[in-house]
């Protein structure tokens, strides 16, 4: 076995784990405090990039692009939640499912309009832009690094908040009960707009990280907002903590299964039954661990408690 | 009795609507125009879909994200012989609602374990594996779809090969739908689905299985929509995966609650509506999904009970 190969691709499904937890954690929030199915939330995935493709352009700097299109992110959020989503709240699943659907088509639409048809790619700064030695005889893209690093940040920054503060507490307990909450005389309309915010903004700032890659395109959220929700029907929903492992488990199982299954079954059928196999196996694996978790636990990996 | 007379109004209106959908073909002729010919026939092709849809959606309160994967399934059990040279339709109608039939109810089986929007995830996500199982087959085609040269045949009695021949074929098969629909929806086994959707602890308890009542109701409705797959496979000579992106579930649930749920003609409506909508708005703008996806937001905040209760309300205030 290849070594370097093995040690690369982990380091890419990592990449591609912190990149969905950033998005299934904002859906798993909405739904585990508000009840409410956010099919939108990949439009946001969209809009966060298209933002940053503008201000990078605008400002010249992709850091300075990026600084500015998440709290720009994070209120078009606010203002979504405010304008709309707010009278979902009391309806039922099926009718958030539809509106949100209809929200994606609007977005879509909408980007189509202002930006083009043609998806727009963002240059990097050049001390972003090259391969960094981790290991002796082991390059890494640094961008790629620079993902896997601030995923990493955001998700402690996150697991310190909802643990430690008051926030944090308010946010487990409306997950675990809202009634009680608000029956505390807390303001629950508040809070659930500043976590659509909070989450509008993580979703965002991973279209944004991920569009330097494969540059921003309409409908780019509509293929990974399906894999973040296998994430977090996996973890469990509701669950910060389930999102983080689910989301790790994924981006391994789906990085690692497309490089190397073609070569692991080869052990076992002939090269040709195993060069078609491969990529449909591959391909579906995520959603085969899904059902199998499922058959297994149907509340997922880690329901949060009081349910 | 004034309710009963209504009631009739309806009824004649539902022939009259049967009766010039039967002798369109005929106008079809005169005009030479084939338009309406293709708008009508994708329009109850589809119209069986969304029926098959509310059998379980409206009918069994199970909220399928995931009913594309049977047209897609049917659609390439009719293109996957097709590429092999063999054309014969009862075969390829058998294997469509056999595989879909199965698919259903392997899926079926996990996903009924669970409930609420976990439900409608998981259909969700399965219909995605479905879809991109079918892109990594490159022999199929992959990802740019198959193209279906010759359409169903059977025997030496007809084929699908004529337009007007596909029109009444898929007429007929839109009426056995309703028809086969309305039976089961009246039948001891769907109330006992009615039931468990209003109240499924209650149903238990009186001693009802309802996790096996609605795997049955789920393979049903899955074997209906992919036998409107295969129909939809002929009439289009062209298949893909895109048949089975989850854009296409919503589009088939839109149809379902603009027409009005658990009501056996509100997919219908909702089809007709959907279809010239789609049809107008685009002749008008390429942005029109933009105006297609408000109105899904303005029916979901304004309109309850879809076309077929807003139909009821309008005879009931009259």
């Amino acid at each position: 076995m290849d070594w370097v190969l093995i040690i690369t691709q982990l380091l890419n499904g990592l990449q591609l784990g912190l990149l969905l937890f950033l998005l299934a954690s904002g859906l798993t929030l909405v739904f585990g405090i508000m009840d409410f199915v956010n099919l939108a939330h990949g439009a946001l995935y969209m809009i966060g990039a298209y933002f940053c493709a503008t201000l990078t352009e605008f400002t010249g700097s992709f850091l300075w692009g990026l600084l500015i299109a998440v709290p720009v992110t994070a209120a078009a959020g606010a203002l979504l939640e405010i304008s709309i989503i707010r009278r979902l709240y009391s309806k039922d699943h099926l009718d958030h499912v539809l509106a949100t659907f209809g929200l994606i088509l609007c977005f879509d639409t909408a980007v189509h309009f202002l930006w083009g048809p043609e998806g727009k790619a963002i240059p990097l700064p050049t001390f972003l832009d090259g391969r960094v030695t981790i290991l002796p005889g082991i390059e890494f893209p640094t961008f790629r690094l620079s993902i896997i690093l601030t995923g990493l940040l955001l998700a402690f920054v996150l697991y310190f908040i909802i643990t430690h503060t008051k926030m944090g507490m308010l946010i487990r307990a409306g997950a675990s009960n809202r009634q009680m909450v608000s029956a505390h005389g807390i303001d629950i309309k508040s809070l659930f707009t500043v976590v659509f915010a909070v989450g509008a903004a993580m979703a965002g700032f991973a279209g944004m990280m991920i569009s330097p890659i494969t540059e921003a395109s309409i409908g780019m959220g509509n293929e990974i907002i399906i894999v973040a929700f296998v994430v977090i029907i996996i973890g469990g929903i509701g669950s910060i903590k389930g999102a983080f492992l689910a989301a790790i488990l994924v981006g391994l199982i789906d990085t690692m299964g497309r490089s190397f299954l073609d070569t692991l079954l080869k052990l076992i059928l002939s090269a040709e039954n195993a060069e078609t196999a491969a990529p449909a196996l591959s391909a579906m694996a995520i959603y085969i661990l899904m059902a199998a978790i499922l058959a297994v636990r149907p509340q997922g990996l880690f329901p949060p408690k009081g349910r | 009795m004034r309710d009963q007379k209504k009631r009739g109004h309806y009824n004649y209106a539902l022939i009259i609507s049967a009766a010039l959908l039967a002798m369109l073909p005929l106008y079809v002729h005169v005009s030479g125009d084939d338009f309406y010919l293709d708008l009508a026939n994708r329009l109850m092709i589809l119209a069986i879909a969304a029926t098959s849809l509310n059998l379980i959606l409206g009918h069994g309160g199970m909220i399928s994200f995931g009913h594309a994967a049977y047209l897609g399934i049917g659609a390439y059990s009719v293109g996957i012989p097709a590429y092999y040279e063999i054309y014969d339709g009862l075969f390829q109608l058998l294997v469509a609602i056999t595989v879909s039939g199965l698919f259903a109810l392997l899926t079926g089986a996990v996903c009924l374990r669970t409930k609420g929007v976990y439900f409608i995830m998981i259909t969700m996500a399965f219909t995605q594996m479905a879809f991109f199982g079918i892109v990594s087959i490159e022999e199929y085609g992959g990802d740019d779809g198959l193209v279906i040269d010759t359409r169903s045949s059977f025997g030496n009695f007809f084929n699908l090969e004529d337009t007007v021949t596909l029109y009444y074929f898929v007429f007929v098969s839109l009426l056995i739908s309703l028809y086969i629909v309305k039976r089961i929806m009246n039948s001891r086994f769907g109330m006992v689905i009615a039931g468990s959707k209003s109240n499924e602890r209650r149903m238990q308890s009186i001693g009802y299985n309802t996790y096996r009542y609605k795997l049955v109701c789920y393979v049903l409705s899955g074997c209906l929509c992919g036998y409107a797959g295969a129909l939809l496979g002929n009439f289009t000579n062209f298949i893909s995966p895109e048949m089975m992106d989850w854009t296409a579930s919503g589009e088939l649930i839109f149809m379902v609650l603009l027409g009005g749920t658990g009501t056996l003609f509100g997919p219908l409506w909702g089809t007709v509506t959907f279809v010239l909508l789609e049809e107008w708005l685009s002749g008008i703008t390429t942005y029109w999904h933009f105006f297609f996806g408000s109105l899904l937001i303005i029916v979901v905040l304004f309109v309850r009970g879809g076309i077929d209760g807003l139909l009821k309300r309008i005879r009931l205030t009259k």
